[in-house]
Order: structure tokens, then C-alpha cells, then sequence
């Protein structure tokens, strides 16, 4: 009986293990922290330059991997010199629609900010926020709104 | 919006308040809705028939709306006209109280009508059968197609008279009329009658288009739109349609309202990434900055009397709600609860301030006075926001979104109502998904 009884907590650690690392191991390739890292929803202005970065919930830093995005998008503008873009900052359906299109706003700034620093004239960036109203997933998760709360940046043609 | 002109004749109005037997408390939830029948009106034989409009089944269709008034209310409970004794007409000249008392209703309204050369003339009485007595008599004289406002105004009067406040049926609410995908939602401004009636849009939905917001005298809506993609504060005249962006600021500018005498709009305006709170005058056009912080300073809300601001900020790391004077001074935090709080909105009594809270996960509709204190949580749900006070204080208008699934699956916006006691929420029907609702103040003051 003991014997049992110490088995199946032995399974249940083990079962309670093998599912937290199974969860953990399925969000780090999705989200850290809840910042999204996956590459779903990116889409690119050249080969091997995506167009967006995504931000944790309520945030406007940039991550290291934002940061390396964006150097790559400040060369392809360096390189293009006729180019112009757009920056739209997106937040995820989770705040007040007013809240939202200032965090929108501050979102497609950092990203602006960024790119002016490796000298791309701010004059060649538009900055646009849509807040919580152009979702690129709208689904209500987590999953979802992290790939929501984010800034694109968009060729102005 | 026209300008409607009602012959209002108060001729008989002789109990005062303190006199009436039967009396609505409507400071709490009540349990106890008072019984009350509401006649359908006489139509007098000599009226005329109207080409766009069937007169004889007015007296009937005008009680319908005061009788659906009243049942939105919770406050009242609008007997079956099956049960009722009298004919409207010999009612509306003197109820027989013992027989209505029977089918036990207190209060009785009756009434009567007529058209005579294109004017509708209706006229209405308020018993207190407990009492035995009339509590108030009217009548109205205007155009036949304001009928359904003359039921509103009717309905207004017998709710002031029952409860001692002002009534909010004679209103409309302005808002943005949903459609399509949840990713590429097109939106119109709409507006209707408080009680769903008579939608109107007022844009096409070519362009995005949020938080509308009524001025004053309801003749003007502030609102923002992403017209040519670039979103700025608009003013909408409702009877023209005439539009003008508002400033020709340098950058996204949102969360507009007007002050509470009309002259000046307060919005927020984005600025390399930050926030501010400012106000232009309409007529000199002249732009004050209000706030100046490096923090997202958004949702300012006049105090009714114009002296004091409540708005929206994340200067102390998250969104709460911040109270200060009209010129920006004295800046007051007044949130210190568990989670955050956004879109403030002051009371038209001035008493309380309404908001947005979210905690957990979860968002909730409450009230507080204007220092913070007597935080109440109203309603709580998946995601709902952006409350708007009925005129009298007494109600607000939100919206809520449901949660959506794959390809926002299942998604929809409605508006709903509740009233401060945290009793009687309601959804009201429209005809598409909707949100940011504002309500006017009375059309008829």
C-alpha cells in the first residue's frame, strides 16, 4: 500500500515534469517573456529583412532580437535611398481603445527612433498607430495577441 | 438635428411631490419594480389620416414606447393590457381607482390624442391609485412625425414625477456601427434614439472612424477619423454633415470630448511617441497644452462645471487615473487599487467618475467619487469599456466584446447598459455590432 502510494507520486512527479518542461519548451518557441519570437505572421521588405518586431504587453522597449530586425531594416533603407517607409504600431485587444492608440504611437517611435540612430533621416519615416483596430491574428490568445502588439514597418510606394 | 417646437401646457399639477403616496427610490437595486399600467392612448375619431403615417394605431404604439421605457428602467413593472378594466378613453377622464387597485397596479397613466391639420396634439394623465388621486396632467402639441419623441417625453415626465429626477428617454446615443472581419473592421458613426430606434449613419465607413462624442447641446459630435490615413480630431455638425478635422496638429491627435459649455475640444495629440493632454478654443482656435509629461496622458473628462480634469496616464509605470484643475495644475493620482484603470468619465451630477478597470485578466465597469474613494465594480467581463453616463447620472452606456476564436471566430461588439446600483444591465439592440457609445443629454430641456 505504502509502496503504492509512493509509486504514484513518483508518476506524478514525473508526469507533472515531462508536461511543465512540454509547456515550457512549446512557449519558448512561441513567446519570451510574452514577447513573440516566432515568425508566423512576419512577412519581409527583402530577402532576409522582416518587416516587424513585437513588444511585451504594455511595453514599448525593443529587444535584442527587435534590435537586430531593425539594423537589418536601417542597411536595406542605407542601400535604398529613394525608400520611404511607414511605421504602424498595432497593440493587442487587451487595453482601452484609447490607451491603446498611444501605446500604438509610442511602439512605432522606439521603432523610428531606432532606425534614425543608424542614420536614416526621420524625414524618410511616417510613424501611424491603429492601436487595437487592425489585429494581424484575431484570435482572443495569448499566442495571438503577442503577435499583435507590434510595429510594422511598410514601404511607402 | 431639427429644432422641435412642443406647446408644453402644465395645467393641472396641484400634489406636490411630498403629497404622492407612491414613490420609485431609485438611489438603490429595486427589487420591487412598481406596478404600473400605462393605457393606450384614445385616438380621437375626428383625426385625421396621415399618407406616411396610420394614426388610429397611435394611442397604441406611443404607450408601447412609454411602457418599454419604463420596463428598461428595472424600476417599473408595466402591467398586461389584457388585465385592464377601464376603456382609455373613460379612464383618461376619471379612473374608476378601485378596479385598477385590483389588478394591482399603483400607478395608471392614460391619455388621449387627435391630428387636426397636421398637427398632433396628445395630451396625458399620471394617477396614483393608492392615493385616489391625479399626480399630473399634460399636454403636447406638434408635428405628427415627432410622435414617437412626444411617448419619450411623456415617458420623461412620469419617471421625474415617480422618482424626483430628471428622466433619459427623450435622448439618443451616438456611436460607431461595426461590420466585416475583426481585422479589417469597417466603421461608421451611427446614432439613434436611446431606446434603438430611428438608426441613422452618419459616415460610409471609407475610412476608420472611433469615439464619438456628443457637444453639449447634441448639434455637434467631436470624433477621430483615419481620413487619407492620417488620424486627427474631427467635428461633425449632425444636421449638416458638414466635417472639419480640428487643428492642424503636427500628428495623431484623439480622445477628444468638449468641454461642458461646448467652446473647447480636449484631446490628446502624439508627439514623437509621447502623449499630451491639450485643448483648442473652436472659435479663436486657439491650442493650450494642458499636461506636459514624458508618460502617455490620455481619456480627459471635464468635471461638470469645467473646473477640474480627470484623465488617463501610465506616469507611474501603469495606466490609472489622474485628477487635476482645468488648466493642469495640481495633478492628483486617485487609483491605488489592485490593477489598472483607464477611461475616465465624469458624472453629469459631478458626484462620481465612471471607468474601465482591469484586473486579472478581466475588465470591469465601476464608479468612484471624484477623490477615489468608494471604488464600486459595477459589471465584470471577458473584455468591456469605455462607459457613458445617461443624463441624469443614474445609468451608463459601454460596450463589450466577446472572445473570439480562430479567424476571430465568433467575435462581436454590443452595447449594454447598467445602471450605478450594479443592477438591471441590459444589452441594447442595434442593428449592427457596435461600440464607443456617448449619450446626449435631454433633446428637450
Amino acid at each position: 500500500m505504502k509502496f503504492n502510494k509512493n509509486l504514484r507520486n513518483i508518476f506524478l512527479i514525473l508526469f507533472a515534469t515531462l508536461a511543465l518542461s512540454a509547456c515550457s519548451t512549446a512557449k519558448k518557441s512561441q513567446t519570451s517573456g510574452d514577447v513573440y519570437t516566432g515568425s508566423d505572421t512576419v512577412e519581409y521588405l527583402a530577402s532576409g529583412v522582416k518587416d516587424r518586431v513585437f513588444f511585451a504587453t504594455n511595453k514599448s522597449s525593443l529587444t535584442s532580437a527587435s534590435r537586430e530586425t531593425l539594423r537589418k531594416q536601417a542597411t536595406y533603407l542605407r542601400k535604398n535611398k529613394k525608400l520611404n517607409v511607414t511605421v504602424e504600431g498595432h497593440a493587442d485587444e487587451r487595453g482601452t481603445r484609447e490607451f491603446n492608440l498611444a501605446l500604438g504611437e509610442r511602439r512605432a517611435n522606439a521603432v523610428k527612433d531606432y532606425l534614425m540612430t543608424y542614420g536614416i533621416s526621420g524625414k524618410r519615416i511616417s510613424v501611424i498607430s491603429y492601436g487595437k483596430e487592425r489585429p494581424v491574428n484575431s484570435e482572443s490568445t495569448p499566442l495571438a495577441w503577442s503577435q499583435n502588439r507590434r510595429s510594422v514597418t511598410v514601404k511607402v510606394k | 438635428m431639427k429644432k422641435l417646437i412642443f406647446l408644453l401646457f402644465i395645467y393641472l399639477n396641484s400634489f406636490s411631490l411630498s403629497n404622492a403616496l407612491i414613490k420609485v427610490d431609485i438611489t438603490r437595486g429595486n427589487l420591487d419594480p412598481l406596478p404600473i399600467a400605462v393605457s393606450p392612448l384614445h385616438v380621437e375619431k375626428s383625426s385625421e389620416n396621415l399618407e406616411k403615417l396610420d394614426t388610429k394605431k397611435l394611442g397604441v404604439n406611443i404607450s408601447a414606447i412609454i411602457e418599454k421605457n419604463f420596463k428598461s428602467t428595472g424600476l417599473f413593472n408595466p402591467l398586461k393590457k389584457e388585465a385592464f378594466v377601464q376603456k382609455p378613453d373613460i379612464a383618461h377622464l376619471k379612473p374608476r381607482f378601485e378596479d385598477w387597485r385590483l389588478i394591482k397596479a399603483q400607478a395608471l397613466v392614460t391619455g388621449k390624442l387627435s391630428v387636426k391639420n397636421n398637427k398632433l396634439k396628445v395630451e396625458f394623465r399620471l394617477w396614483d391609485l393608492t392615493a385616489s388621486k391625479e399626480m399630473i396632467a399634460l399636454s403636447f402639441t406638434t408635428t405628427p412625425s415627432n410622435w414617437r419623441r412626444v411617448a419619450h417625453i411623456i415617458s420623461d415626465k412620469i419617471y421625474e414625477r415617480l422618482t424626483g429626477e430628471a428622466g433619459y428617454f427623450d435622448t439618443r446615443i451616438i456611436y460607431v456601427a461595426e461590420s466585416g472581419p475583426k481585422n479589417q473592421r469597417v466603421k461608421k458613426l451611427a446614432i439613434m434614439d436611446q431606446d434603438g430606434a430611428k438608426t441613422k449613419y452618419l459616415t460610409l465607413g471609407n475610412e476608420l472612424v472611433l469615439t464619438p462624442r456628443f457637444n453639449p447641446s447634441n448639434q455637434m459630435v467631436t470624433y477621430l477619423s483615419y481620413f487619407r490615413n492620417l488620424p486627427r480630431v474631427y467635428l461633425l455638425d449632425i444636421e449638416t454633415g458638414k466635417q472639419e478635422v480640428v487643428g492642424n496638429f503636427p500628428g495623431m491627435t484623439f480622445a477628444p470630448r468638449f468641454s461642458p459649455d461646448g467652446k473647447k475640444i480636449i484631446m490628446s495629440f502624439a508627439k514623437d511617441g509621447n502623449s499630451d493632454i491639450f485643448t483648442m478654443d473652436l472659435e479663436t482656435r486657439v491650442v493650450e497644452r494642458i499636461t506636459e509629461h514624458s508618460s502617455i496622458d490620455t481619456s480627459p473628462s471635464y468635471s461638470p462645471d469645467g473646473k477640474y480634469i480627470c484623465f488617463n496616464s501610465d506616469r507611474s509605470g501603469l495606466q490609472q487615473i489622474y485628477v487635476m484643475k482645468s488648466d493642469g495644475t495640481n495633478v492628483k493620482r486617485i487609483t491605488f487599487g489592485n490593477g489598472i484603470y483607464g477611461t475616465p468619465v465624469w458624472s453629469p451630477r459631478g458626484d462620481l467618475i465612471a471607468f474601465t478597470k482591469v484586473r486579472k485578466g478581466r475588465f470591469y465597469i465601476g464608479v468612484m467619487r471624484s477623490d477615489g474613494s468608494g471604488e464600486r465594480l459595477l459589471t465584470e467581463n471577458f473584455y468591456q469599456e469605455a462607459p457613458s453616463w445617461s443624463p441624469n447620472g443614474r445609468v451608463l452606456v459601454f460596450y463589450r466584446e466577446t472572445k473570439s476564436g480562430a479567424q476571430g471566430k465568433g467575435f462581436s461588439a454590443k452595447l449594454w447598459s447598467i445602471d450605478i446600483t450594479g443592477y438591471n444591465e441590459r444589452k441594447i439592440k442595434t442593428e449592427t455590432d457596435a461600440s464607443d457609445p456617448s449619450w446626449s443629454s435631454l433633446l428637450s430641456k
